[in-house]
């Protein structure tokens, strides 16, 4: 135990000066960082501490999706297809009408069933369908997958055109992520939540519509027109092209004047060419965000997919719409559940007493390590700033987030990582005192500590990952620094100062021990 | 360079023998802890109630006891304020707004038809925010600009879920460490430990609800922080008990107990102190902000230290723990 093998001591240093080399850019200036990443290789070390909202200043929004809107309306245009399909196949039924879900259909005869399952399970494999005993009522609801996947697809839709917008603010790494079922997380450093929400907010919803023909029967819609906003517009309910079906939008040039030329996908190209050929002659009208912008008529079928919408605007404004409508709509309602804003003034407030804090926690310390164990205390101090260095270095290398509550974690540690030198300095005491010479009573100090050290390691290792599992936020942030504080710690404490240790004991082959 | 013995060489101090004092100091902390948190109640934080915080810099020193009544005049229920840290830093708290129906609905439709939001109806929260901000913007129009530090608002399901989440993480880290303290140790350690780590948790909930101090997240991080610590501090004085059970066969238990804590007493009096010098360094410099939860783990260091000496080992001893339980397999001299 005295002895420590070449190979142990040579990789305790090169981890040291590692350290100490990738905690370094925390502390230079940031021109002495630039140049450093412009011209050294990219794994020198050149990364800080990346801070958290708390320390930064920035705003924390937590949505949730009401996906139970998608969900009807989902089941709206099952009714739809269903109506059409049993129509065009001459299926007879008395009624049909959406459920939570799904659709129920009562038919007139039961011999029907079969053909009205076949068709509904060909327009979505995702279905439970039950057939009451009478053969006449079926009901047909998504099933769990049927429901996943309309979740899944709705929160990703709805990640991607918040991703989208949010970087048209401009802001440096926004985070944007799902948070359990049918949320979305974002976080925005250096942004405050109302400019947020606003821009989140900022839809633009494009559909085009059927004009309604005057005196036919059924439903209608009401828009108001763009260009007059007492004038309205009877249009059929259901949208033939909606915003989703965009592939792509830009701004472009008609007769000199600034129109947003369009690109359907596949599926509403499909769509645009058949209702184009069945309505020549026909007017139809462009609505964006519940406002008709235009309603041309139809002259020949549109059969490729593209098109042009006109409707008076200025060049800036023909940009900034196709950038909307590129950035489509929310498929879903969304709702702030929970938001946290810290300003600027705040943040760097807590940065610098944070500083402060673990500035003189660290002083305190070393202070009194040094008085308590001499010589000993000091090789302790050795292995604490080598600790610091360290924790900055995995964290920078890490790219992990600190928080405030972090820095705590790390003045914690600070404070507890001296724990295993005691542990090792006292049972040193104990053992010159029960008659050992120096060199044995070093060794046994060493290796019986060793299973209390790693004992009392670990149970405060649970802790910290427990916390990194079940904490969010800044609470994460303090799991983070806390548990790589124990490993670093317990490398510092044993390798660092014993290596020490052995270094003085093999210079100076003392009789007695400054413990 | 010799270093300076604050403990001691050898002490000799007949903790066991104090065993009833400390069970009756144990007893009143506990059933006083329990009573308080059933009758005061812990005042839980808007992390877990849901509501909103704001925190702002006034220009000038302001009049608190007329923003009192300025801000529960707004109608928007109790309004409190307090000073935070400072005499210009103050802390809002607006407890949770009761959305009208009405007003759901036709923001859910407004929205639907995809208008700009800010054109829909607000959250009442939003509307609360806003109706305060307006508020005190005009009682400092005269003196400066506020600035606004801090905003949060947490809704009622998420804090309902921040509860339950906050409660599971306390008790599997109990799960967690009794079952390492059972794999490493025998059981009566293990059942010792838990003790003095519900002992722990009790007694610093209890002096939360006694001060009334805000019960939040980072309460939740600091008592699974002091349950790592306390059982740190319990297996290191159960790891001698051991050793000692090994090493003197025929020595009284009573006397092994208190000989194996006045080992281990330098090194569990150090670690604390060394710990608690940094953590008064941040209850010093930390900042408001922090403030709770270095005051929680600063209660919890003291009273795990406590609980390891004072409890933890007297309640093995009342396991009755045999020395044939305790393994000899491993080797005493590694």
């Amino acid at each position: 135990m005295v002895n420590i093998a070449p190979w142990k001591a040579v990789l305790t240093i090169l981890v040291c000066v590692l350290g100490f080399a990738y905690a370094l850019p925390n502390v230079m200036p940031l021109e002495t960082r630039m140049w450093m990443q412009e011209n050294l290789p990219s794994w020198a070390p050149n990364k800080t501490v990346n801070l958290g909202l708390d320390l930064r200043g920035g705003a924390h929004l937590l949505y949730e999706v009401d996906v139970d809107v998608v969900v009807r309306e989902r089941a709206d245009n099952m009714l739809q297809d269903m109506r059409k399909s049993l129509r065009e196949d001459r299926i007879g039924y008395s009624r049909i009408g959406v459920i939570p879900q799904g659709v129920r259909i009562t038919l007139r005869n039961s011999s029907d069933g079969e053909d009205a399952r076949r068709i509904l399970r060909r327009s979505n494999a995702n279905l439970d369908i039950d057939t009451s005993s009478d053969g006449l009522t079926i009901e047909a609801v998504m099933n769990d997958q049927g429901l996943r996947e309309v979740y899944d697809n709705t929160i990703s839709q709805s990640i991607e055109i918040v991703r989208r917008r949010i970087d048209e603010l401009g802001t440096t790494e926004p985070i944007i992520q799902r948070q359990g079922e049918d949320r979305i997380l974002i976080q925005a450093p250096g942004a405050d939540s109302e400019s947020l929400k606003n821009i989140i907010g900022t839809t633009a919803k494009l559909t085009f519509h059927l004009l309604k023909d005057p005196g036919a029967p059924g439903l209608s819609k009401t828009f108001t027109m763009a260009e007059d906003p007492t004038r309205t517009m009877e249009v059929e309910p259901r949208a033939l092209i909606t915003g989703e079906m965009l592939e792509n939008a830009a701004p472009a040039f008609q007769d000199g004047q600034p129109v947003i030329s369009f690109r359907l996908n596949n599926i509403g190209g499909r769509r645009f060419a058949d209702v184009t050929r069945k309505n020549v002659g026909k007017p139809f009208a462009i609505v964006l965000d519940g406002q008709v912008l235009s309603a041309p008529v139809i002259r020949e079928p549109i059969l490729g997919g593209q098109g042009q919408i006109s409707g008076g605007f200025t060049v800036q404004e023909a940009s900034d719409l196709a950038l909307l409508l590129r950035a489509g709509a929310l498929p879903a309602p969304m709702h702030v559940v929970e938001e946290r804003t810290v300003g600027p003034s705040l943040g760097a407030d807590s940065v610098e007493s944070g500083r402060q804090a673990s500035i003189y926690g660290l002083i305190l310390v070393l202070c009194f390590m040094g008085v308590l164990y001499g010589l000993f205390g000091l090789m302790a101090n050795v292995a604490l700033a080598v600790n610091v260095a360290l924790i900055f270095a995995i964290l920078s290398g890490l790219q992990a987030t600190l928080t405030l509550p972090g820095i705590a974690g790390i003045v914690l540690t600070i404070g507890m990582a001296v724990d295993a030198n005691v542990l090792i300095f006292e049972r040193i005491r104990e053992e010159l005192s029960a008659g050992r010479t120096p060199i044995s009573a070093i060794d046994a100090g060493y290796s019986r500590a060793m299973s209390t050290i790693i004992d009392s390691n670990l149970t405060t290792l649970i802790a910290a990952f427990i916390l990194f599992a079940f904490g969010t936020g800044p609470i994460k942030g303090f799991a983070v620094t806390l548990g790589i504080g124990i490993v670093t710690s317990f490398f510092t404490a044993i390798m660092v100062t014993r290596l020490l240790v052995i270094t003085w004991l093999r210079k100076k082959r003392p009789d007695t021990l400054p413990v | 360079m010799k270093g300076l013995r604050i403990i001691p060489e050898e002490t000799a101090v007949n903790f066991i023998g104090m065993r009833y004092v400390a069970y009756v100091i144990s007893a009143v902390l506990i059933l006083g802890s329990i009573f308080m948190i059933s009758t005061k109640g812990l005042n839980f934080g808007i992390d877990f109630t849901g509501g909103t915080v704001i925190e702002i810099k006034t220009p000038v020193e302001p009049d608190l006891a007329e923003m009192r009544t300025l801000l529960n005049g707004l109608a928007l229920g109790a309004i409190s304020i307090q000073e935070f840290g400072a005499k210009d830093d103050l802390l809002i708290r607006l407890p949770q707004q009761v959305e009208d129906p009405i007003v759901v609905k036709e923001r859910e439709e407004c929205r639907a038809e995809s208008k700009e939001w800010d054109e829909c109806p607000p959250m009442a929260q939003e509307l609360a925010i806003e109706d305060v901000r307006q508020a005190i913007n005009d009682t400092f129009a005269e003196d400066g600009e506020v600035d606004y530090r801090r905003v949060e608002y947490v809704g009622p399901q998420v804090g309902e879920e921040l509860k339950q989440q906050g409660m599971i993480a306390v008790f599997l880290s109990m799960i967690g460490i009794l079952a390492y303290v059972w794999f490493r140790f025998e059981w009566q350690f293990g059942v010792a430990a838990i003790i003095a780590l519900l002992h722990d948790t009790v007694a610093i909930m209890g002096l939360f609800a006694f001060a009334q101090m805000d019960f939040d997240l980072s309460t939740v991080a600091a008592i699974l922080m002091i349950a790592g610590y306390s059982i740190n501090d319990t297996v290191v004085v159960f790891d001698r008990i051991r050793e000692n059970l090994r090493k003197y066969k025929k020595m009284p238990l009573t006397e092994l107990f208190n000989m194996s804590i006045n080992q281990m007493l330098s090194r569990t009096l150090m670690t604390s102190f060394t710990t608690l010098l940094a953590l008064i360094a941040l209850y010093v410099l930390g900042g408001e902000v922090i403030r709770g939860f270095v005051d929680a783990l600063i209660i919890g260091i003291v009273v795990g230290t406590y609980s390891s000496v004072f409890v933890a080992a007297p309640v093995l001893l009342l396991t009755n723990i045999k020395r044939s339980e305790v393994q000899t397999g491993e080797a005493q001299e590694a």
